[in-house]
């Protein structure tokens, strides 16, 4: 199998405190890879580093076969690695319309025929053209989700990273966006590497997790394990009982 | 006997500017010293239910009822200095978020004197110790130095153990807990939930649990009301669960994804317009 994503010993600090401890993982071609943790766990600053958004001081990135290092990414890097954010709140720019935020990537990266690439990118995701010329405060919560993720998908990525897509949104709308997600996935032969607190979400969705703890890999298995409850380090026990919801002793 | 609380037909409604917005249509339900969850998506009127009954409705909205009663009081005939005299001592709500709910320039402990002292006369060297006790009760390990402590200064489950401790250092009658775990880790949820239980127990008071997560409430409280668009649709108890009648109540149920399930896609929640009338 050929690794879509690899890291060796990545190191992120901020000033004395090691954000990220030496991490590394090898995300297949086609998998879906989840990573769970708590907060501070590292599991965001992760995707950041991934992405550039946050500085790696040392170890090495490896992505669809190229090396990266430091914060600075290339172009083909973002056609090839898109991003979608927790906060559907946040991550939409308030004052562009739908079809402002849908065109910007597609004119950095020089696509053509952008009507009918934005019409298709809303179709995708559910929404119809009724959608394209309102701003984000017009949308449900639900709703701008699935604009981030036409607007990741737009520039025809082969990764894409997840930071807690869900976690903003009701039970009834987390359901729709995981379907969404997973559909998208199978058309496109995408590389999902996707973060959450939640073990259903992930045990759902990917393929192998790894956990982590403090800026570190605790353990990486197969998603099996939780089923079976196959799990060797006390941390990821614990979560699963917390997933598990409150028991009165 | 008289329940703790009677809430009969409430309504709240807004004002906006394209019409009146009725938040909450109609919910009744009696509770007596029992743990209540009232359960629903945003915008399904829970927490202003909740508001409602504290007092803390903002002022441009409506709010009638047949019937809201705290004990053998009525709540919508009293006024506002007498209602400011229940929230704290009698009445009492925890909050989401310990990050917006302390006051960010009083130390911890200053602000749980300033509660004891607005409800009862006391010495500030008693307060004191009281405050400490309640810390204490709240599993903070070295109280003196948390109470000298900035919100700012302390994680998440602590602010919300401290917030807790100011919600129950005057002993409520009542206490409503909306959301008070969502925005902690998981697995220091439980650590949270074990202490409020245990003090809701202990004390014997009311509790009414305000949350969007049907499966945690039902695992913590007796009887769960479900909402849906400002009515209460179904009543439970949490042991019969798997046995919800109304078609929102299952759908909620169903669309969780769960580990070992293997459900692609997941089943959707499909809104029917009869569940809002």
């Amino acid at each position: 199998m050929t690794a879509a994503l690899s890291i060796r010993d990545m190191l992120v600090m901020y000033e004395d405190f090691a954000a990220l401890n030496r991490v590394s993982l090898d995300v297949d071609l086609g998998e879906s890879f989840g990573i769970v943790g708590e907060s501070g766990s590292g599991k965001s600053t992760l995707l950041r580093a991934i992405t550039g958004l946050a500085s790696f001081h040392s170890g090495s990135l490896t992505v669809n076969g190229r090396s990266y290092s430091g914060r600075k990414r290339d172009k083909e890097f973002y056609r090839t690695v898109q991003m979608v954010f927790q906060d559907p709140y946040g991550s939409l720019h308030p004052r562009q319309t739908v079809d402002r935020l849908l065109l910007e990537p597609l004119t950095i990266h020089g696509f053509d025929n952008v009507d009918a690439r934005i019409a298709r990118a809303l179709d995708e995701v559910g929404l119809g053209s009724g959608f394209r010329f309102r701003y984000s405060h017009q949308l449900s919560g639900g709703q701008r989700q699935r604009i981030a993720i036409a607007r990741a998908l737009i520039v025809e990525p082969k990764i894409l990273l997840l930071d807690e897509p869900t976690s903003a949104l009701d039970a009834s709308i987390q359901a729709e966006i995981l379907n969404l997600l997973e559909q998208a996935r199978r058309d496109r032969n995408l590389t999902f590497v996707m973060v959450s607190h939640d073990l259903g979400v992930i045990s759902h969705m990917c393929e192998r997790l790894t956990v982590m703890k403090a800026g570190e890999v605790v353990e990486t298995v197969p998603v099996e394990a939780l089923e079976r409850r196959q799990l060797s380090a006390d941390y990821t026990r614990q979560l699963m009982v917390a997933s598990e919801g409150f028991r009165r002793d | 006997m008289t329940p703790l609380l009677t809430v009969d037909d409430l309504r709240v409604s807004f004002p906006t500017r394209t019409g009146t917005v009725e938040a909450v249509r109609g919910v009744s339900f009696t509770l007596g010293r029992e743990r209540l969850g009232i359960v629903g998506e945003s915008g399904s009127g829970k927490s202003q239910t909740g508001r409602a009954i504290m007092g803390l409705t903002p002022s441009q909205a409506d709010v009638r009822a047949r019937k809201l009663r705290f004990g053998d009081m009525d709540l919508l005939a009293i006024s506002s200095k007498e209602r400011r005299l229940l929230r704290g001592k009698r009445l009492a709500m925890i909050l989401q978020d310990p990050k917006y709910s302390l006051n960010p320039v009083m130390t911890i402990g200053r602000q749980i004197v300033e509660t004891l002292k607005t409800h009862e006369r006391i010495s500030s060297k008693e307060a004191r110790t009281r405050v400490l006790q309640m810390l204490e009760a709240v599993q903070i390990n070295d109280p003196e130095r948390v109470f000298d402590l900035y919100p700012h200064e302390v994680s998440g489950g602590m602010g919300q153990r401290a917030m807790i401790a100011m919600m129950l250092v005057c002993g409520p009658d009542l206490l409503i807990a909306d959301e008070p775990t969502s925005a902690l880790d998981v697995t220091v949820q439980l650590e949270v939930l074990a202490i409020l239980d245990k003090l809701v127990s202990e004390r014997g008071m009311g509790l009414i649990f305000v949350s969007h997560d049907l499966r945690l409430v039902s695992t913590f409280c007796d009887r769960v009301l479900v909402m849906y668009a400002g009515r209460v649709v179904e009543e439970l108890s949490s042991a019969n669960l798997d046995q919800a009648q109304h078609p929102y109540t299952q759908g909620l149920l169903n669309c969780l994804p769960r580990i070992g399930s293997d459900r692609h896609p997941l089943p959707v929640l499909e809104r029917q317009k009869e569940w809002a009338e």
